[in-house]
């Protein structure tokens, strides 16, 4: 190699000073990338008062640190985050950057890649460094995984969804350096987050739950969907769904499990009157049992999971629903 | 007068989208026999725009980019109540990634002259990436709010809208020209009209390929386009599903069996 390479990066989260889970994740796996690359993990992290948090960056596993601290920078302000993290990547030239697929990244890493004139990938489930030491960025799509890279542009832009990387195993004792970023004067923003509200999400969330019920178009209607719901209630189960239940309206985009929507892990998973799209099973990950109920034999979920039911879900729920309560009551005398 | 450009694409029917498979040869994908229909949330992009229309003063220009076909969502979109509308099509567009596409969409918003407001689906039903709308906003270097889920104060040269976040929103304030992507939360889209088709009969729709659009052949399609898909792979499963079969309550007993022997109930 006649040039050094330039570093991974992950641009990180963090809401109330908190960093988001899958700004570690994402150091996780740059580590095992800037190995490979025979290079270092640099962290971008804007927001206020950080610095007592940066340790925990050091310890997943970064080497350098471009710390943004100041009040204007406490929540996400598209502009400033864009010109902040455009200038730094033009004058230290990463090799790769990676970005958590909230929608905060959803939005500035779009912002970013295009002002650097640079390819982006989204919701990848895998990356790897391939033989001519570039990023493969692999995603599901069309009954398989395909792979993207960006052969000639850098850096290397990426967005990826929460437990798709496991956590890193933290070494407290690492360090590193710390690079206090300069705030730019107050350019005169067309466009400002005045406040962002967060709700206590209602019901088990999926990403912990240990029993996850997901839906597919297989409900046929509302009131399909209200028996699938009725499962996950008595399993006190997350509820969980593919693409197209939420095209119909039957549930929000936040309950969508896969490459675009949240990653589970559960100790059961019982998928409901869906086909066993890439997209959707890519995102249950290590589950100890699954189960999917499909009235298409044919269906490819069947080639996924543990257990299978040929039968229409409509009626076989309800009735499956009467034996776990029976199985519960049984239980308990016990 | 607020000039809006709705920006919409042409994508396979999600319903039968799984019938596209990748072609290994081309690297790209086949779309044969599939339909292609509005993308989904495209039409809350279209309601956000004759909902406007409705209380301001303003005029829809519907923008596309697809083959010569995606002209018949140019036209849907005219009979719900579009004004003109504007498709970019050439070979040479052909197999663009979500830069090359937005790059490209960003030349005809020049070409097609000012606006006020640009509105897009936040993601299409296909690629579902969510960049185009951002990055064409910075390619014209004006601001944008992706997942607008309500217009809270609109008309004037100032706006504010919510946008969905996790578990929540953030209000946003921004200033016009902006580009703002939707979600389907932030409206119903309305159906299709009688007199609405009638109407759009006598609507033309103008047709740009690459040199009238005046862009160069590299800085778009698959030579525009800073990714490229390298290689696919189908995948193992390391499961494959024990049917339970028998009548129904046989299924049904068996089941909560398998699952209270395994401890997962």
């Amino acid at each position: 190699m006649n040039k050094q390479c330039g570093s991974v990066w992950v641009v990180a989260e963090q809401i109330d000073c908190r960093i988001l889970p899958v700004s570690l994740q994402l150091i996780g796996q740059a580590r095992k990338l800037a190995k490979e690359l025979n290079t270092s993990v640099e962290t971008v992290i804007l927001g206020d008062q950080m610095d007592k948090r940066v340790q925990e960056f050091f310890a997943a596993g970064a080497d350098r640190i471009y710390l943004g601290n100041a009040p204007e920078l406490a929540i996400y302000q598209p502009e400033m985050y864009t010109e902040m993290i455009v200038k730094l990547a033009k004058e230290h030239q990463p090799e790769i950057m990676l970005i958590g697929s909230t929608s905060m990244g959803t939005e500035l890493a779009p912002l970013v890649a295009a002002r650097l004139g640079t390819g982006l990938t989204a919701h990848c489930i895998d990356l790897i460094i391939d033989d001519n030491k570039i990023l493969e960025q692999r995603i599901p799509a069309y009954g398989g995984l395909i792979s993207i890279i960006c052969p000639e542009k850098r850096p290397q832009m990426a967005t990826i969804a929460s437990g798709v990387f496991p956590h890193p195993e933290l070494d407290e004792s690492r360090t590193g350096e710390i690079i206090h970023l300069e705030i730019p004067n107050e350019i005169s923003p067309r466009v400002q987050t005045l406040e962002i509200v967060r709700e206590e999400p209602e019901g088990i969330p999926l990403e912990s739950a240990p029993i996850v019920v997901a839906g597919g178009a297989g409900a046929g209607d509302i009131e399909g969907w209200r028996i699938i719901a009725g499962l996950s209630e008595i399993l006190n189960a997350a509820l969980g769904s593919t693409r197209p239940a939420v095209d119909e309206g039957w549930t929000e985009l936040e309950t969508m499990i896969g490459q675009s929507g949240k990653m589970v892990s559960p100790e059961l998973y019982i998928g409901v009157g869906l086909s066993g799209e890439l997209q959707h099973m890519v995102g249950i990950v290590g589950a100890k049992v699954m189960v999917a109920i499909n009235n298409d034999a044919n269906a490819p979920v069947f080639e996924q999971v543990d257990y299978g039911i040929v039968d229409d879900c409509r009626e076989f729920v309800p009735m499956l629903i009467e034996k776990i309560k029976e199985y519960q009551e049984r239980k308990i005398t016990c | 007068m607020l000039k809006i450009i709705v920006c919409v694409k042409a994508v396979p029917d999600p319903k039968e989208a799984h019938k596209i498979k990748i072609d290994p040869a081309t690297k790209t994908l086949t779309r044969a026999d599939v339909p292609l229909v509005l993308n989904l949330l495209d039409k809350n992009a279209m309601e956000l725009a004759l909902l406007l229309k409705e209380q301001l003063d303003a005029h829809i220009t519907v923008l596309s980019m697809g083959p010569p076909v995606a002209g018949n969502i140019v036209k849907e979109c005219l009979a719900l109540g579009a004004n003109q509308g504007f498709l970019l099509s050439d070979r040479a567009f052909g197999g663009a990634d979500a830069y090359a596409t937005a790059y490209t969409l960003a030349k005809g918003i020049e070409k097609i002259g000012e606006f006020d407001l640009i509105i897009c689906g936040m993601a299409s039903s296909d690629g579902s990436t969510e960049w185009v709308g951002p990055e064409m906003a910075a390619f014209l270097k004006v601001p944008v709010v992706t997942r607008v889920n309500e217009i809270v104060e609109f008309g004037g040269e100032w706006w504010k809208v919510k946008a969905s976040l996790e578990n929540g929103y953030r209000l946003m304030q921004v200033k016009l020209p902006a580009v703002f992507t939707v979600s389907r939360e932030l409206n119903t889209p309305r159906t299709l009209s009688f007199s609405g088709i009638i109407k759009a009969r006598k609507k033309e729709i103008t047709l740009w390929d690459l040199n009238e659009l005046g862009v160069l052949e590299e800085t778009v399609g698959q030579k525009g386009s800073p990714t490229i898909v390298s290689s696919l792979a189908t995948v193992n499963s390391k499961r494959i599903a024990e049917i339970i079969s028998g009548t129904r309550e046989d299924k049904v007993e068996q089941l909560v069996q398998k699952l209270a022997d395994a401890a997962v109930i």
